[in-house]
């Protein structure tokens, strides 16, 4: 079993009805550890000790967050600036998170057709995830593609059900160790790869 | 003799230390469990305590003078001046108009216009001991109520001078030599020798105090002997007393005088702190005394006269004592409590009887029958006071309209705020603010009314009375907020809660560390000390002002408050291994010390190198000549 920890980060998480059915009873499972930042420290006051523990305590890493501007909402970017010190992350000395797997999770509200060269926002989601998937290679971690739940104004609730169920089962499939990260690597998302993999209907 | 000593003070103190804290536990007050212990060691129920009672009492008065003393300590003169007006308008209509009212009922009886003008002003005194002890314990000293009872009982103290100097007048016979003890100065000399030296005492102490006792205390303080400061703190009280004795005025106005004096000076708390004690025991001592003098034999040879002399006497009080709270506009619960609250004789009856006894205005028999009348009128207060609290004003005051207004099926709020002052009703705004409303405990009758005004739901009451408890909803509520000012009533509160709500989640406001380690022994996870906020952010800003940039003076602040969490729980640790007996303020200063040096050890914000790059300039430089 791999244990996955899930970086919640999100500022509004009562107004957001899409994350609150991601999450729903994820808490629950075993293995899974729900880190929710913006309630642990409102005051952006980040207990590094404590987030260190946490993510040596597991092999999977969620960065799951709302897409703001194009990145991730204030605090992951605080986060990220202490937590993933040199000499503890990166650098020399820097070997604590080597080798585990990390991606986001993330919700937009533009659709997935938007984000590319010729849509409204001009470039892809991975394009616009470079800073993170750099920062996991530069600590020496696996990175995938991005889990993503977007057009999330437009999603009827039959949908975002369905979005709901491939997080849930990506998650267990994630614990369980039934996936190939070759073979993720050809998906631009994991939804993609599960779709196909799963043989599930695209939501 | 020492033996005698020790066993006189071995039957006080066990007396004490077993009636008190029986009277505390069923909610009577500590007054009224002196009163009982010293009713039952007197002479008509065990006996321990004969005849020497009246030493006793002498010695114990000296607990009255302290406690002057300390109410000097407490107002400085630019308050004392401010409440110049309450205390002369309240204070004169009370005594002249108690001491006029009385004075006629004696006439009517047959008194001597002599006789029944001395009994009138006698009478008309209440007891300062009493009344400020209960309205302390209660919580009640800053509310209107405890207000005009301070004016009151001021005036009365500084009257007692004067009618001192009226009562000779008064004697029958022209001047008989009074008993050898009372030859002093002043009663030989004439009458405008004995102005002039009143205010030549009068004023003496207000230089020494001014210019010699200051500096002298500097001295001692500099010595850094503690027991020399409690030693000279005494010394100027004793003196004080000694002085003012010698020239045949009230001590206790005298030391009254000096607390004044010293008020001002940088040693008042410490002063404060060094006679409380003393005070307290010599208090208790004193009330002792009191129940212990009860002639029970008289009252049950006359009990008629009795009964009805301290029923008409304590009637008459209250009923000037209750126009006089309708004259400065009392609310109708503040002035009941400052009616009853000073409806009784005071301790100063006593010496102002004994004079006027050896001055031969009235006869040895009366004079008993009137101390004995003194004492059992002190001795009704704090049950009349108990009486108003759990049986009048739940049904005539503030409390009533609620009553009334709350339905049987009353929504019940999910937040209780026990104690809405300052700390309270910043809490109380705040969760308005944010759509949540809190059911409010409040024992300041006028606040109450002020805020039923603005919308609040607030019960009135002892926030620790079960009753009051329940019917504010603790038991369907979530939350308690327990944000009293006085730390030990708030200690008492949670204790509460503890045993008897205990599905209340309890947030408690505490004053110093010392009361968070009380709390935290009592299991309590959420202390919040109120000054700790407020001092760290006053310290971010003055680093802000000294140029630091002020998300760095933010993040030390921050750390800061974690870091002095965590200090006060280990400190709170090993509390225990202290010697369990340490002076209130020496173990705070102990503590201050220890946090101190805690913070030397390890500096809390040493460790902040959140986006220092500096930090690892040199670990790079390292890099480069050692290529991986």
């Amino acid at each position: 079993m791999n244990k996955i920890l899930i970086l919640f980060v999100h500022p509004r998480f009562e107004k957001s009805k899409t994350n609150r059915t991601l999450l729903k009873n994820i808490e629950q499972r075993e293995g899974i550890t729900l880190n929710d930042l913006y309630e642990h420290y409102p005051d952006f006051n980040i207990d590094v000790n404590r987030e260190r523990e946490l993510l040596l305590a597991n092999q999977i890493i969620i960065w799951q967050h709302p897409f703001y501007m194009y990145s991730a909402p204030a605090l992951l970017k605080q986060w990220i600036d202490l937590v993933l010190e040199y000499g503890w992350a990166h650098g020399r000395g820097g070997d604590f998170l080597k080798n585990k797997i990390i991606f986001n999770a993330l919700t937009s509200g533009g659709t997935r057709e938007s984000y590319c060269a010729d849509g409204y926002n001009r470039f892809t989601i991975p394009e616009f995830l470079l800073p993170f998937r750099q920062t996991a290679c530069l600590c020496k971690m696996i990175y995938l593609p991005p889990f993503a739940v977007q057009g999330t104004h437009l999603l009827t609730d039959d949908a975002l059900h369905g979005h709901a169920a491939i997080y849930r089962l990506l998650l267990e499939r994630l614990a369980k160790g039934e996936f190939d990260i070759e073979a993720i690597n050809n998906y631009v998302y994991l939804n993609d790869w599960l779709v196909q993999d799963a043989g599930l209907v695209k939501p | 003799m020492i033996s005698a000593f020790l066993h006189d003070a071995l039957i006080y103190l066990a007396a004490a230390v077993f009636f008190v804290p029986i009277a505390k536990k069923l909610g009577m007050g500590s007054v009224l469990g002196y009163l009982f212990a010293g009713m039952i060691i007197g002479p008509f129920f065990l006996g321990f305590i004969g005849e020497e009672g009246k030493d006793i009492m002498h010695f114990a008065e000296f607990g009255v003078v302290l406690m002057l003393f300390l109410i000097g300590l407490e107002l400085e003169p630019a308050n004392f001046w401010r409440m110049r007006n309450l205390i002369i308008g309240t204070g004169s209509i009370q005594l002249c108009g108690t001491a006029l009212l009385l004075f006629a009922v004696f006439l009517a009886v047959g008194f001597g216009w002599r006789a029944a003008l001395a009994c009138g002003l006698a009478l008309a005194m209440s007891s300062t001991a009493i009344a400020l002890q209960t309205l302390r314990e209660k919580g009640l000293t800053g509310t209107e109520a405890g207000r005009s009872s301070f004016a009151v009982l001021l005036f009365q103290d500084i009257s007692v001078i004067p009618i001192l100097a009226i009562l000779p007048l008064l004697a029958v016979a022209a001047i008989q030599a009074p008993a050898s003890e009372h030859n002093t100065l002043f009663a030989e000399m004439p009458g405008w020798a004995q102005t002039i030296t009143l205010i030549a005492a009068v004023g003496l102490v207000i230089v020494i105090g001014r210019f010699v006792l200051v500096p002298f205390l500097r001295f001692i303080a500099r010595l850094h002997l503690r027991e020399l400061f409690t030693a000279a703190a005494l010394l100027i009280v004793i003196g004080t007393a000694d002085l003012m004795m010698l020239v045949g005025l009230s001590p206790a106005l005298g030391t009254f005088l000096a607390g004044v004096v010293l008020a001002n000076s940088e040693f008042r708390h410490e002063l404060e702190s060094d006679i409380e004690p003393f005070k307290g025991i010599l208090l208790g001592l004193f009330f002792i005394a009191v129940g212990a003098s009860i002639n029970f034999n008289l009252i049950i040879s006359k009990p008629l006269t009795v009964i009805a002399l301290v029923f008409c006497i304590i009637c008459i009080k209250a009923l000037v004592l209750g126009l006089t709270g309708r004259l400065v506009r009392l609310s109708f619960d503040q002035n009941l409590l400052f009616t009853l609250g000073l409806a009784q004789v005071g301790e100063f009856a006593f010496v102002l009887f004994s004079f006027i006894h050896q001055l031969n205005i009235l006869s040895a028999e009366w004079t008993d029958m009137m101390m004995g009348v003194t004492a059992i009128s002190m001795t009704i207060t704090p049950p009349l006071l108990l009486i108003n609290e759990k049986f009048i004003l739940p049904h005539f005051g503030v409390k009533e309209k609620e009553v009334k207004e709350a339905d049987q099926i009353d929504t019940h709020h999910p937040v209780i705020i026990a104690g809405f002052g300052y700390f309270g009703s910043t809490i109380g705004r705040f969760l308005r603010a944010n759509g949540i409303q809190a059911t409010i405990l409040d024992n300041d009758s006028d606040r109450v009314d002020l805020l039923r005004k603005m919308g609040f739901k607030v019960f009135y009451g002892d926030a620790t009375r079960v009753d009051i408890l329940k019917s504010a909803g603790a038991e369907e509520a979530k939350i308690l907020i327990a944000a009293i000012g006085s730390p030990d009533i708030n200690y008492d509160l949670v204790k509460k809660i503890k045993n008897l709500f205990p599905h209340l989640d309890v947030i408690v406001r505490a004053k110093s560390p010392l009361d968070a380690y009380e709390l935290m022994d009592i299991g309590v996870q959420d202390i919040y000390r109120e000054y700790i906020d407020a001092s760290v952010r006053l310290g971010v800003a003055v680093l802000t002002k000294l140029g630091f940039r002020k998300y760095s003076a933010l993040r030390a602040g921050q750390k800061f408050i974690k870091y002095d969490q965590v200090a006060l729980q280990q400190l709170a640790r090993h509390r225990h291994d202290l010697s369990t007996y340490i002076f209130n303020t020496r173990e705070q200063i102990q503590l201050q010390e220890k946090l101190l040096t805690k913070d030397l050890e390890s500096s809390p914000n040493v460790h902040d190198h959140a986006w220092d790059s500096d930090l690892f300039v040199d670990k790079f430089a390292d890099d480069k000549r050692n290529p991986q």
